[in-house]
């Protein structure tokens, strides 16, 4: 295949920033979009030109590190998947390709196609954890046994990788399906439930002071998302922070 | 300088125990002014930052990716281990113990295996009481798997992404800390070098990858926490930026590197697509729980297949070969990792390899389907003899099990595994060998740690499945908090330690002076462009199977590339700003070093143990014919390697090890 990308080029985060055009030729449909930019790179390296900076790491979907805006995507038009699960199959001989950051406020670009996201570690910060410590000196596991259901829930919102495509398809830049999805994997299980008034408020708390926008509810999150977490998490996290809120 | 492992003296069984009950202990107040850098927050590295906060130090944590969760353990997919002896099979302290040992081919040291083994069942404890949402049984208790090289089943899992669960438990630990100030988390900064004063660790170098800054930051110990190098093989399951600067950079201040040859071969990956690659993707060992191993028995078929003539899914059973099966009766196809990728690169050497490289074999799922179908029907009541029913309801049995999995391999490959049989080969996964350490986890420089799958304690020469996880994290929750207190015990007066002493303008000097002359090379090929070419040296020559004379030429043929590399590299932009060209260049050269050593080790160590296979060295006859042939006369010790200047010149410090507590036997999965 053929290709024209156009992708965002920044220096730097104070840069402006801009589309350029680039031509890549001979792309076989096997290869994942981020081996794609690999050939590209090593083209402009060299012919001496500044190859495009994007984050990336474990290239099978799970660490969350990757990201891209693609054709106004998300991790691009295939669905649950993240961007380096992404192969060039999905795209045609002679198309034009335009791969943008990962646009908010809460995560200012770094460089080209990279993006701050440590506001989503902040959020963490706040309250995304159990409070016992790591002695060991607990009681055995099974003395906690939790309900089937409520388990493969808690583990379907924990699957979520933390990589923003969530705030990115949001019109309004919403945290609120990555917050909610930790919330609610802790407000499920009954580990969770005795810190669940703080842990809620806290990290709404944190959320709204990164600048993150509000929810109105036009589930583009749920349908970006690489791990499917589901809309109801946000739900869940509405329920318990009113409820934590009139306890408050 | 001779090895002492200081191992505690009593019987295995009480060795920790009694360890615990004598070391010196730093009192709370102390505590908060002392400071402990840990690099890596992967399991090892995560759960130690965490806890050694919880105790009351400073912790200072880094790491390259941009937020501590992203680190490699995350990938891991199918368990961890833990002899809870829940299932009530027979499992026991003893027995995990000696499996990890038979497992690593009796190259492992005892006491520190024991260990793991004893504080294992501690870890799923911790866990679920973070939150950890393991797999549970309609009863609320948690489910356990089996895994190969064992009889029982010990492995607790969270669907395919255990390490993920797993990580994010540790994450969230050191959340709690960031949030009280008791770590200081340091996101997107690579460790460039270790500094050692007056003979003890007590800093390190790093360089911002975001703004290119070089810094200082001292501490009373260093821990690494830095993974393993299986990136040495430019292909690897690893992450692309999993890599051996750290370890390296402990290694050139004088920690010993131990049997640097040992490398995991994963049996059940998904086969290189073409010259693009960049990475391997594994599907978990679990798949074996349920999955068979086959190549068509005639070379007629195998050339149908690859034709696409022949679906797989309609050769005959009688023509298929199902060679772990018929190779290991005893363990089919559970036996150990090393021995599994061995038994598929003899068939698709053969010729009998499935696909159009020929080098894939087949691994099924139709008869587990089919199997988990009938029960289903049965327990449901319905017809056990409708073929289409009992392949929907086993289907959703399998999905349920494997379902991210089975995803995972679609999307890459364009086939559906419930449909047809996925196409595996072996790759490069990890790697047992790392930075010596004796029984505390100190390496051979004082203060300085090695914990997870950075150092080589515990899995010998071979690593059993699910063993990795739970190393890693009894590594950095239960063994290292207290090992590093008794030394910190002697530094309770020491004060802060300074950065502006020559040890410090030295180190960065060096490391300046490095990143210098890389930027400037105006060289004329990319770095990946020498990563790929060490990758097919090491693969070719140093892999799956090796032999004096291709590693007396990957040695030569590596030590050539690693001079040209430094005279022709190019890499583009300045230091002071994101450059991951950069940064891949320190990684890379350290890896050529490495590699060297690697090679290096592997022609010394004259037998096949574990994942290490000479092909001068296997059994000649009798029932064994064939399989790879153990000396332990002359090779059942530790390799310490130490630094020299060039890998040539590395010294070899031998570390022999006792087996007081389980006999020496052969390996035999038969």
């Amino acid at each position: 295949m053929n290709l024209t990308l156009k992708i965002w080029r920044q220096k730097n985060k104070d840069d402006k920033g801009k589309l350029v055009d680039y031509k890549i030729n001979e792309v076989s449909p096997d290869m994942s979009f981020l081996e794609m930019l690999d050939v590209l790179n090593e083209q402009l390296i060299n012919k001496g030109e500044d190859p495009v900076a994007f984050d990336h790491d474990c290239r099978e979907g799970i660490c969350g590190m990757c990201s891209l805006f693609i054709n106004g995507q998300a991790h691009g038009p295939d669905r649950g998947i993240t961007t380096c699960q992404l192969h060039m199959r999905m795209f045609k001989d002679e198309d034009t390709i335009f791969i943008e950051p990962f646009r908010a406020t809460a995560f200012p670009v770094i460089k080209d196609l990279v993006v701050d996201r440590t506001s989503f570690d902040r959020i963490q910060h706040a309250g995304g954890f159990i409070s016992v410590n790591t002695s060991g000196n607990t009681i055995d596991a099974n003395a906690i046994p939790v309900n089937k259901h409520d388990a493969d829930e808690a583990f379907e919102a924990a699957t979520c990788i933390g990589c923003g495509a969530c705030v990115a398809s949001c019109k309004n830049s919403s945290a609120m399906l990555f917050v909610g999805a930790k919330v609610s994997q802790f407000a499920l299980l009954p580990q969770g439930k005795v810190e669940a008034t703080d842990r809620v408020l806290n990290m709404v708390k944190q959320m709204d002071e990164e600048g993150f926008g509000n929810c109105t509810n036009t589930g583009a999150c749920e349908i970006e998302c690489p791990k499917g977490i589901s809309l109801e998490n946000i739900a869940r996290m509405n329920r318990e922070y009113l409820s934590a809120s009139l306890k408050g | 300088m001779a090895l002492d492992s200081k191992i505690p003296k009593g019987p295995i069984a009480d060795k920790w125990t009694n360890y615990k009950n004598h070391i010196d202990l730093v009192n709370p107040a102390n505590k908060r002014n002392i400071d402990v850098i840990v690099v890596g927050t992967g399991l090892a590295g995560g759960s130690a930052a965490a806890t050694l906060a919880e105790l009351g130090y400073n912790v200072k944590a880094f790491c390259f990716q941009d937020s501590p969760r992203r680190a490699h353990s995350i990938a891991a997919q199918g368990g961890i281990n833990a002899a809870k002896n829940y299932q009530g099979d027979g499992d026991s302290t003893y027995r995990l113990f000696y499996d990890t040992v038979k497992g690593g081919d009796y190259r492992s040291r005892e006491a520190n295996v024991y260990r793991l083994a004893e504080v294992s069942a501690n870890i799923i404890d911790q866990c679920v009481a973070q939150g950890v949402p393991f797999a549970r049984e309609y009863g609320g208790l948690l489910d356990n798997r089996s895994f190969g090289g064992v009889l029982v089943s010990r492995t607790f899992y969270a669907a395919g992404q255990t390490g993920q669960q797993l990580l994010l438990g540790a994450y969230s630990a050191m959340n709690r800390q960031i949030g009280r100030g008791k770590i200081k988390m340091y996101n997107r900064h690579e460790m460039l070098d270790v500094v050692v004063v007056g003979g003890k660790a007590r800093g390190i170098i790093t360089r911002n990858l975001i703004t290119g800054e070089i810094e200082r930051h001292s501490a009373h110990a260093v821990v690494l926490g830095t993974g393993g190098y299986g990136n040495v093989f430019f292909l690897s399951t690893n992450a692309m930026g999993s890599n051996v600067t750290a370890a390296w950079k402990a290694h050139k201040r004088g920690a010993y590197f131990a049997n640097p040859c040992y490398t995991q071969i994963h049996p059940t990956c998904i086969p290189v697509s073409g010259d693009h690659q960049s990475k391997l993707t594994l599907m978990s060992e679990s798949l074996r729980n349920d999955g068979r191993i086959w190549v068509p028995k005639k070379m007629e078929d195998v050339l149908a297949i690859r034709n696409k003539t022949l679906k797989p899914k309609d050769l005959a059973e009688e023509d298929r070969d199902y060679y772990l099966e018929r190779r290991y009766p005893a363990f089919g196809n559970l036996v150990p990792r090393d021995v599994a990728s061995r038994a598929a690169k003899e068939r698709c050497d053969a010729g009998f390899g499935v696909n159009a490289t020929g080098e894939a074999v087949f691994l099924d799922f139709a008869s587990a389907i089919t199997r988990y179908g009938k029960e289903q029907a049965t327990v449901r009541h319905l017809d056990v003899n409708d073929a289409a029913l009992v392949k929907k309801l086993g289907q959703e049995v399998v999905k349920n099990k494997y379902g991210n999995l089975f995803q995972m391999y679609e999307k890459i490959v364009d086939q559906d595994p419930y449909e047809t049989p996925m196409m595996i080969y072996p790759a490069v996964h990890y790697t047992m060998g790392g930075v010596w350490v004796d029984y505390n986890l100190m390496t051979t420089v004082p203060g300085l740690y090695c914990i997870g799958e950075a150092n080589f304690s515990d899995h010998g020469a071979n690593r059993l499945g699910a063993s990795a996880l739970m190393q890693g994290l009894a590594d950095g929750y239960f063994v290292l908090p207290y090992t590093i207190g008794d030394y910190l015990s002697k530094d309770i007066r020491t004060g802060k330690i300074p950065t502006n002493t020559p040890e410090f303008d030295e180190a960065e000097k060096n490391v300046r002076d490095r990143i210098n002359h890389l930027i400037n090379n105006n060289g004329t090929h990319s770095v990946d462009h020498f990563h790929k070419k060490l990758g097919k040296i090491m693969w070719d020559k140093v892999g799956m199977s090796r032999n004096a004379q291709g590693l007396k030429e990957a040695i030569s043929e590596i030590k050539a590339l690693r001079e040209e590399f430094w005279k022709d590299v190019k890499v583009p932009g300045t230091n002071e700003e994101f450059n991951e060209e950069l940064a891949k260049a320190g990684r890379v050269a350290d890896f050529l070093e490495l590699g060297e050593l690697f090679a290096k080790d592997a022609l010394m160590r004259e037998e096949s143990c574990g994942g290490h296979f000479r092909e001068e060295s296997v059994e000649q006859d009798g029932e064994q014919k064939g399989e790879a042939k153990r000396d332990d006369e002359n090779f059942a010790f530790v390799a310490a390697w130490e630094y020299k200047g060039e890998p040539s010149d590395a010294v070899l410090h031998k570390e022999e090890l006792e087996f007081v507590d389980i006999e020496l036997k052969q390996r035999s999965y038969k």
